[in-house]
């Protein structure tokens, strides 16, 4: 027992030293070789910006005159001076926050149309064609038609969001639901499991991935459809804030905007990616 | 006297437009209580159209199937089917995917605790125990399929009907599947229709062979009793003369009298 100690407790500290410096190395390379690539590309693309924009007569800024010009908008994201002389963040909030309204819209009504037209062949026959038409329709035609409907400019952005987004979750809900294999209808059936039963414990686990996947498209055409439309309907928004910035000549504030933007959009895509990550689990393949 | 489960003159036609294909004809059998019966035939015989007339899932154009008497007209947990590809549901646990047809069969006769014994005194008839928390693609095809048994022994159904149960495992896995059936059928002495096209294992596992004739119109052609004595040893029955008698019986009906018509 004792013995055992002795030569534990000296050992001990070394060898937990001795695993610490491979592991914390093998970390570091690994960071290294995620990270540097996408530093390097961006560097070079600055760079290259840089150098096209930096003469006098160039149209457009460059990287180093965009922060110059904008870095009252950088560095002060939560002023409020009324109207819509507000920082980045309440316009980014704004357009998210029509975004969130019209997309869970999208979501619900785009799940119980796509369980609809997945799980009878009538409603497939009777819908699909409809909705072959209307999902090609560009998102901003649809705005004169909500203005007209609405009369009034938030709820029409809302439903421009909600009509873009739709239509890839009623189509690839429909194709989850048609993809469910046979074997897990018939065990159903040999279970005879109840509809309740069987939508909960096997049709809606089974398209759940094809479900997100329609969110998933979803939530990116609405972010590119929400810019669009404010730009329209002015008001609060990111849209409107670049639409504002070109009436004003400013560039500088586009590019910082779309910056913003692309962030934004790519937060959105990740998020419902780690969302169906979690629901679906890694169980979801067969 | 009546049989336990008796198939009368099924027969199975299939029209699409103007087409009519006759899949099964005149179909009849008698089988008792606890027997294990096999029915072998090339593929494309219209075997798993029986199986499935018989658990309900197709229902056939003349005849019908009689349970205790009472006529077998949708797909119920008394007719229990172990599917060819597991069909285990892959986003429930080994455990879950039993305790599913337990809950729906034992819902409102036995308690919760009941049901969880149930669950996991079914996994242990088929070895399982060690794995009902890991989730099916964590298992081998082998240990799916034992699961598959699990369930529908689980839900303690009349007659197990099993689709070419072993039919996609290697041959070890499959002798070791073959020896846990027989030990769970000796303890358990269910009534089993089993689906196959490997003559030792018919023979092996059967009390009664059911030989098909080919399509279409497919029928049984024969029936070979197997008067081999219980437990049987696959070991020891290699060389045994019955064995070896109703094994040629079979392989003569198949490639004999009823050779398949491409492989001629």
């Amino acid at each position: 027992m004792t013995a055992l100690t002795e030569s534990q407790a000296p050992a001990s500290p070394l060898a937990r030293l001795a695993g610490i410096v491979p592991a914390t190395l093998a970390w570091l390379k690994n960071l290294v070789a995620n990270i540097l690539p996408p530093l390097v590309a961006l560097t070079v693309l600055l760079g290259v910006w840089q150098l096209l924009c930096m003469g006098t007569g160039a149209s457009l800024p460059a990287p180093s005159k965009v922060v110059t010009d904008t870095w009252t908008l950088i560095v002060n994201p939560f002023f409020d001076n009324g109207g819509t002389d507000k920082g980045l963040f309440w316009h980014l909030f704004a357009s998210l926050k029509r975004v969130a309204i019209g997309f869970s819209l999208a979501a619900v009504g785009g799940i119980l149309l796509g369980v609809l037209i997945g799980q009878s062949s009538l409603a497939y026959r009777g819908l699909d064609p409809i909705f072959q038409v209307l999902r090609t329709v560009p998102p901003l035609a649809w705005l004169p038609i909500s203005l007209a409907a609405f009369r009034n400019a938030d709820p029409s952005a809302i439903f421009v969001i909600f009509i873009t987004a739709v239509w890839p979750i009623i189509l690839n809900t429909a194709v989850g639901i048609r993809q469910i294999p046979q074997d897990y209808r018939n065990v159903a059936r040999v279970m005879r499991l109840t509809g309740p039963e069987y939508f909960f414990k096997i049709m809606l686990p089974a398209t759940v991935p094809y479900m997100f996947t329609g969110l998933r498209i979803g939530i990116g055409l609405s972010w590119l459809a929400i810019v669009a439309a404010e730009m329209l309907i002015g008001g609060v928004g990111i849209g409107f804030f670049i639409w504002d910035a070109w009436n004003s000549s400013l560039m500088s504030e586009i590019i910082l905007a779309l910056i913003y933007v692309g962030i934004v959009g790519f937060m959105l895509d990740r998020l419902i990616g780690l969302l169906a990550a979690r629901v679906s689990g890694p169980r979801a393949r067969s | 006297m009546t049989a336990y489960l008796s198939l009368e003159n099924v027969g199975m036609e299939f029209t699409r437009g103007k087409d009519r294909s006759v899949v099964l004809k005149d179909v009849g059998l008698k089988i008792d209580r606890g027997e294990f019966i096999s029915i072998i035939g090339h593929s494309g015989c219209g075997k798993s159209t029986v199986l499935n007339v018989v658990a309900g899932l197709l229902r056939c154009t003349t005849g019908g199937v009689l349970l205790e008497n009472r006529e077998v007209d949708s797909p119920g947990p008394d007719r229990a089917v172990v599917f060819q590809n597991h069909s285990l549901l892959p986003w429930l646990t080994v455990y879950d995917n039993v305790r599913l047809g337990v809950d729906k069969v034992f819902g409102r006769t036995k308690s919760r605790e009941e049901r969880h014994e149930w669950t996991l005194r079914n996994l242990s008839l088929v070895h399982m125990d060690h794995a009902v928390r890991k989730y099916p693609e964590e298992i081998s095809g082998g240990m799916k399929q034992r699961v598959g048994i699990a369930r529908a022994l689980a839900m303690e159904p009349k007659v197990l009907l099993m689709d070419e149960p072993f039919g996609a495992l290697d041959a070890l896995t499959r002798a070791h599947l073959q020896d846990s059936l027989m030990e769970i059928q000796t303890a358990l002495g269910n009534t089993v229709i089993m689906i196959t096209h490997d003559v030792d294992e018919a023979v092996l596992l059967s009390d009664r062979i059911v030989m098909m004739t080919n399509g279409p119109a497919a029928t049984i052609g024969q029936v070979l009793e197997v008067p081999l004595k219980r437990p049987r040893r696959r070991l020891e029955l290699a060389e045994d003369p019955t064995y070896t008698h109703c094994r040629g019986e079979v392989l003569r009906f198949l490639y004999e009298r009823h050779r398949h018509a491409e492989a001629a």
